[in-house]
């Protein structure tokens, strides 16, 4: 392979990193976007489209019935005592109204859309070179010569083709490593600059389309053809085609239809109503024919279509949409709408410790000598059996002797002809025998004792108190033995993120139970639960254990979200109700999951669980506020509708509104504006504050019901006063 | 004037603590019976049974039920206890089938809507096997329905067994405390006789006129087993009078203290409910919240009329400027200015067709009292309530939960529940629960399928009829009251309440034209069956639908209190649960009240004041 295959395709990668974060800058009402969703609302308007939404599609009816009565009113000026201006007036904004709501629910999608765009474009067709014939050497095909591979692009793979990326060049498709290391550029679709190391087996062998390889070569199995990937499916979700609603919003849904139905009665039941009151007038002033508003149909359209609740009919798509669209943007890839929803009722979270809780992994802190010893030989000893220990604690023990003011870097290299005695599973312990003959042995107290009492030594008296305080304190004591002699301790401690007791706090005010999943003892991590302020802990976590737990917290009644990313976290992952899989993790695990998190940031988790409150608070309160708004229309039309037979009824209009058209023009226009005002609250939802139920259901009461109930009295009033300086309406 | 509402409501709060946690011993079969009761329990008990088979069997028992109460009205001239009178001298006859229809539907569903007048078209026999008979099966249905409502909301995992609990509710609440409440009613001088009307010479000779040979007319006194009919009518918020006046009557109301004890019976079981309410459920906070919202409408209606009623003067009585109606169509008319009448009430407000032996605001007590629990009895004229005044029963019947009748009462109030829960429990940012139980769609479809029926009911039937010359000849007023009279009928039809606001021709009487002291009205067929239809409709609908309801959510599983999960037992929930029941209320019935009541107020004679 040459560099010429991979140079063409270096700006479009630079192109979608940049068109990225310009979408996600984007405001709310970019003009693009506006454009957009101004054409679809138009498009929109067809009635088999309207059909979906009940309490818009009535509205559409009741345009097109008023219109009807319009033209008739063109063609027989005595069918009604309404003005054809007034006439025309109430159609225009009628139709707005439902131009309104399809712009809303428009708007949300093209936002959907222009996010799931930039992250198409990560989903052009890339080079891609598929390995000839399925061979289970995978490791041979990191050495085999390019004249085995076939040139292909990647909208041609399909799910288990074997490809080979070398540096440089894009992934092209989703998939997990089967061979070699590789350091990858992931920020294409997490906007995250620093490059991520991905391998072959263990948990962190996913790879997605799209990211680009940054140095050595390895070997994919492709695990979803072009279209089929998590990110495919993302983008159909945002953008409609596939919209299912969820579980609550079909529940809402049917609410607003049964509001709808309800108000349909009351307004069908005023006609006959008003034409008593029409009758008994006409015969006490000796009129034929006496008419009112109350009869005239258009007017009862306008009343009917300020009464059912239009405002959160027009917005419910929206604020599912936008809903979707917010995980997108914290970087979440959901696998239906109805995993954002149950995020907001989850009551049991489980996070890892390492990563969420604690900064990455334990580190050395200190080295306690035992007998005559000073702490830097300890340390030496240490550093010595730690030297070919690659794991992060290993690697820890050595930085700390060479910071040591006793210790020299160069003595932390052991001599040559020392060997090293890896860790097992068995042993418990890892070390290096020196040439000299000495054996330096590290591990966990109980094999290390085992293994000085097996040489014939024995543990001091105090060796003990000292080891179950260290880790009563949360910290790892390790005992270092050189040949069958203890000659002291290194102690490991887990350091946790700033910041992370404030944000339990935080989730314990929104009634949620944290759970520490942890491979520590009982001790350590009851420990380090309590410093950090979780309510529970899983200590010695194998992923039955999580099951388990899982499975009992669920038996209670609650609902678990978890975050995993390995292959044996698929089971617990599947069985959460909210599983979020990291997009590092394997396939398995994100096939079991029913979020996946590009960043594979264990935090998430809590960010998850604030989008979905926020989409059913959105929901709730938009609704409340919707109906709530109701009482004030009826203030100004019930006397403008018996203006012409019973105008005492003018008592009730403490608005003091200038005519009887202008009011229910007002009332209608009040009704039809509602909706775009509050297009910027549906899509950014309502601010989740995690103060506790009650407090939180007092103030949204506040603002959405209460401010519901004053704030079209004050609009309608405000609308009033403009129409009535315009000539003709008054 | 306040002293009277205060004895009511205080007394009956008192006695409604005890009484509530002695209902939830029996509904919970926390109790010995004697040997003889437990032997009738086992006959009677088929078993648990789920939602269905409990609704089914409700149903089964209705059907029944009004069977047998067509015969019993249909057989009235054949039957045994049928005085005579001078008035009737062959006694009663057959009422009009479409009577005894309406009748017959009226009693069945707890209504006692009176297209008939007791003294007038019912044997004794009919009083006492139809009417007493309904009285105590027909209240017991919502108490039954109410407790297995709770037992499913506790997620029990039957509905309880519905021919145990009507024995249960009959048998150790009901009768017991009717034969106490009829002891206290006779030792305040209430009739309980099988003889026939006695016939008086009246001191005053010819008062009652003469007869066609010049003869004084004697006067004819209706009496018979009342103290029987009396206590039930109340304690089962039933209200058919056994005399078409009514707790008006003497012999059904005889002084202000059998009055206060009426209006304490009316109400005791509508407020201990809700404690039973809290107690089956293990939830005391939640129920004292719901216990303390219908208590604050409650008093709000009370107080509504008694300012608008007992504190204002009748309108008749005192001054109007003119006015002059000038509306584009029609040439200018004057009503002419009105001289105050010169008629001294100071004090007693507006006392048209009002007791005041039961003291000055009485009538606008009781007519709050009857229309909240949806009673229905009477001790003065609706129709004489000023037109402000009149908005209480109105409102009283139009939300059907300010306590309600027992147990749909409660009923009602579980529908605006689920449906202010709904939409609360959201804004906490969760999908909604009550009592830990999710409320997904299936919960929604059959609580607004329960909120629907009534508004409909009411709605529509006044529509067609004010539009029609079926509602616009039958009143006996012109303009807005005519149409608050029908408003009224269906509103009390549709709540199941049975009071009248009266002034409107539905009588037909005995299918024999010309033993009718007054002819048949023109529509009262048409009235009989829409009002009998609407009756039906809401009262079996809204307790199925509940009764679904409650069985789907006991089926789920109860999730954890969390310090996320919305509070039922807060003041803020309180008025949550308010907010919800008068917006959605007023959002009703905010336009047919504006009609009615309020332009009658607000318009000139002689279309109101």
């Amino acid at each position: 392979m040459t560099a010429t295959m991979t140079e063409p395709m270096r700006t479009t990668d630079d192109e979608t990193k940049s068109v990225r974060q310009i979408s996600r800058r984007k405001g709310l009402f970019a003009p693009d976007l506006m454009k957009a969703a101004f054409l679809q609302s138009l498009a929109m308007l067809r009635p088999d489209k309207m059909w979906k939404n009940p309490v818009m599609f009535v509205v559409e009816v009741g345009t097109a019935l008023s219109m009807v009565y319009t033209v008739v009113k063109v063609v027989d000026p005595g069918s009604t005592r309404a003005t054809i201006g007034y006439l025309v007036a109430l159609d225009v904004w009628l139709l707005l109204t439902v131009l309104f709501a399809n712009f809303a629910e428009a708007l949300a999608e093209a936002r959907g859309k222009a996010q799931a765009d930039a992250l198409r474009k990560t989903r052009q067709e890339t080079l891609a070179f598929r390995l000839r014939g399925m061979s289970d050497d995978f490791k041979a095909a990191l050495n085999a010569s390019p004249s085995t591979f076939e040139r292909t692009v990647s909208t041609d793979l399909k799910e288990g083709d074997l490809v080979v990326i070398d540096a440089g060049q894009l992934i092209p498709n989703d998939g997990e490593i089967v061979a070699g290391v590789a350091s990858v550029d992931e920020s294409a679709i997490t906007g995250e600059s620093a490059p991520v190391v991905r391998e072959a087996g263990g948990d962190r062998s996913g790879v997605t389309g799209g990211t680009r390889v940054l140095s050595d070569r390895i070997v994919v199995r492709v695990t979803a053809a072009a279209g089929k990937s998590f990110l495919d499916r993302m983008i159909a979700l945002v953008e409609g085609a596939s919209r299912q609603r969820t579980p609550n919003e079909i529940a809402l849904s049917l609410v607003l239809s049964a509001f709808t139905l309800i108000f349909l009665i009351v307004v069908a039941a005023l006609w006959p109503m008003a034409a008593n009151a029409e009758s008994y007038m006409g015969d006490f002033l000796g009129v034929k024919d006496l008419k009112s508003l109350g009869t005239d149909i258009p007017t009862l359209v306008a009343l009917l279509v300020c009464l059912i609740p239009t405002t959160i009919g027009a917005l419910l798509a929206a604020i599912g949409i936008a809903g979707m669209d917010r995980a997108l943007r914290a970087n979440l890839i959901a696998k239906s709408g109805k995993a954002v929803e149950v995020a907001g009722d989850v009551d049991t979270l489980l996070l890892d410790k390492t990563g969420t809780i604690t900064m990455g992994n334990r580190k050395a802190t200190k080295f306690l000598p035992l007998g005559d010893l000073i702490a830097s030989d300890v340390g030496h000893l240490a550093a010595l059996s730690s030297a070919a220990d690659e794991t992060p604690e290993g690697k820890s023990i050595v930085d700390l002797y060479r910071r040591l003011p006793g210790g020299s870097p160069a003595s932390a290299n052991p001599p040559q002809g020392a060997r090293f005695v890896p860790f097992t599973a068995q042993t418990r312990m890892s070390g290096v025998d020196l040439p000299d003959g000495r054996r330096i042995r590290k591990g966990a107290s109980d094999a290390v004792l085992k293994h000085v009492q097996a040489m014939g030594g024995s543990a001091p008296v105090t060796l003990q108190e000292q080891v179950s305080a260290y880790a009563s304190q949360g910290a790892t004591p390790l005992l270092i033995a050189e040949d069958n002699r203890i000659v002291g301790l290194v102690v490991l401690e887990d350091i946790l993120k700033p910041g992370i007791r404030e944000r339990f706090e935080r989730l314990r005010k929104m009634g949620i139970r944290t759970v520490m999943v942890t491979g520590d003892n009982p001790l350590t991590a009851k420990s380090i639960a309590s410093q950090a302020g979780v309510d529970d802990y899983i200590a010695e976590a194998t992923p039955e254990a999580k099951l388990a737990y899982i499975r009992k917290e669920q038996q209670g009644g609650r609902l678990v979200a978890m975050m995993g990313d390995g292959t044996n976290d698929a089971p617990a992952l599947a069985q959460a109700d909210l599983g979020v899989c990291m997009n590092s993790g394997t396939q398995a695990a994100k096939e079991a999951g029913n979020m996946v998190d590009l960043d594979s940031d264990p935090t998430k988790l809590i960010e998850v669980v604030e989008i979905g409150k926020q989409l059913l608070m959105t929901r709730g309160a938009l609704t409340t506020f919707s109906i709530a708004n109701d009482l004030a229309k009826y203030f100004a039309i019930v006397p403008a509708l018996f203006a012409g037979t019973l105008p005492w009824l003018k008592a009730l209009d403490f608005m003091h509104l200038a005519s009887p058209t202008s009011a229910i023009l007002s009332a209608v226009i009040f009704n039809a504006i509602i909706i775009p005002c509050l297009i910027p609250i549906a899509l950014k939802g309502v601010r989740y504050r995690p103060v506790g139920a009650d407090a939180l259901l007092r103030r949204n009461l506040l603002i959405w019901g209460l401010g519901g109930v004053i704030l079209p009295f004050v609009g309608i009033k405000l609308i009033d006063v403009v129409l009535s300086v315009i000539p003709g309406v008054a | 004037m306040w002293l009277l509402p205060l004895l009511i409501v205080g007394i009956t709060v008192a006695l409604s603590v005890p009484m509530g946690v002695y209902l939830a011993k029996i509904m919970d079969g926390r109790y010995q019976p004697p040997a003889v009761f437990r032997w009738f329990e086992r006959q009677l008990d088929t078993g648990p049974q789920n939602w269905k088979q409990y609704a089914v069997s409700m149903l089964l028992f209705n059907t029944v039920m009004f069977a047998f109460g067509y015969l019993v009205l249909a057989v009235q001239p054949m039957m045994p206890l049928n005085q005579k009178d001078s008035v009737f001298a062959d006694g009663k006859g057959m009422l009009s089938p479409s009577t005894i229809f309406n009748t017959a539907t009226s009693f069945l569903t707890n209504t006692n809507l009176q297209h008939y007048s007791g003294e007038q078209h019912l044997s004794y026999f009919s009083q006492l096997v139809f009417v007493v008979f309904n009285m105590f099966t027909s209240a017991a249905v919502g108490f039954c329905a109410l407790a297995a409502i709770i037992r499913g909301l506790r997620g029990d995992e039957h509905m309880g067994n519905y021919y145990l609990d009507m024995w249960r509710v009959v048998v150790y609440v009901f009768i017991p405390f009717s034969v106490l409440t009829g002891i206290l009613l006779m030792a305040a001088g209430m009739p309980m006789t099988l003889e026939p009307s006695a016939e008086a010479q009246t001191v005053q000779v010819g008062a009652m006129g003469s007869n066609d040979d010049g003869t004084p007319k004697t006067q004819v006194i209706a009496r018979g087993p009342v103290a029987a009919v009396l206590p039930i009518k109340h304690l089962g918020t039933n209200g058919g009078g056994f005399f078409g006046a009514n707790s008006a009557h003497p012999f059904e109301n005889p002084n202000a203290w059998t009055n206060v004890l009426e209006c304490v019976s009316i109400l005791i079981f509508p407020f201990s409910l809700i404690v039973m309410f809290g107690r089956m459920l293990k939830q005391d906070r939640h129920a004292a919240v719901i216990y303390a919202v219908m208590m604050t409408m409650f008093v709000g209606m009370i107080v509504w009329a008694v300012c608008h009623d007992s504190l204002t003067p009748n309108p008749a009585f005192t001054k109007h400027e003119a006015v002059v109606i000038d509306i584009a169509g029609a040439s200018k008319k004057e009503v002419p200015a009105l001289a105050a009448l010169p008629v001294d009430s100071e004090g007693l407000g507006n006392t048209e067709g009002k007791e005041l032996r039961f003291g000055p605001s009485a009538g606008a007590t009781f007519a709050a009292v009857t229309t909240a629990v949806t009673c229905g009895s009477v001790n003065c004229m609706h129709d004489s309530l000023n037109p402000l005044a009149g908005i209480t029963p109105l409102i009283g019947m139009q939300l059907n939960c300010v306590f309600g009748g027992k147990g749909v009462g409660m009923v009602n109030m579980l529908v605006y529940l689920v449906v202010g829960v709904f939409l609360a429990g959201l804004m906490v940012g969760r999908t909604p629960e009550y009592l830990g139980k999710k409320i997904e769609a299936r919960e929604m479809k059959l609580a607004m399928l329960a909120l629907l029926i009534h508004p409909i009911m009411i709605l529509g039937p006044t529509g067609l009829f004010a539009a029609l010359d079926w509602g616009k000849t039958a009143t006996n007023n012109p303009g807005s009251h005519g149409f608050s009279e029908v408003l009224y009928e269906f509103s009390s039809a549709s709540a199941n309440n049975g009071s009248g606001f009266e002034g409107l021709g539905d009588t037909y009487g005995f299918n024999d034209g010309k033993k009718n002291l007054s002819a048949p009205a023109t529509y009262a067929v048409h009235w009989d069956i829409a009002t009998g239809l609407v009756m039906l409709i809401s009262r079996f609908i809204p307790i199925i639908a509940p009764l679904a309801l409650a069985a789907s959510l006991s089926r789920k599983k109860r999730t954890p209190f969390t310090s996320g999960t919305m509070r039922t037992d807060t003041v803020t929930f309180g008025f949550v649960l308010l907010g919800t029941v008068l917006l959605i209320g007023a959002l009703l019935f905010l336009p047919s009240l504006a009609l009615g009541p309020v332009a009658e107020h607000f318009g000139p004679m002689p279309f109101g004041r």
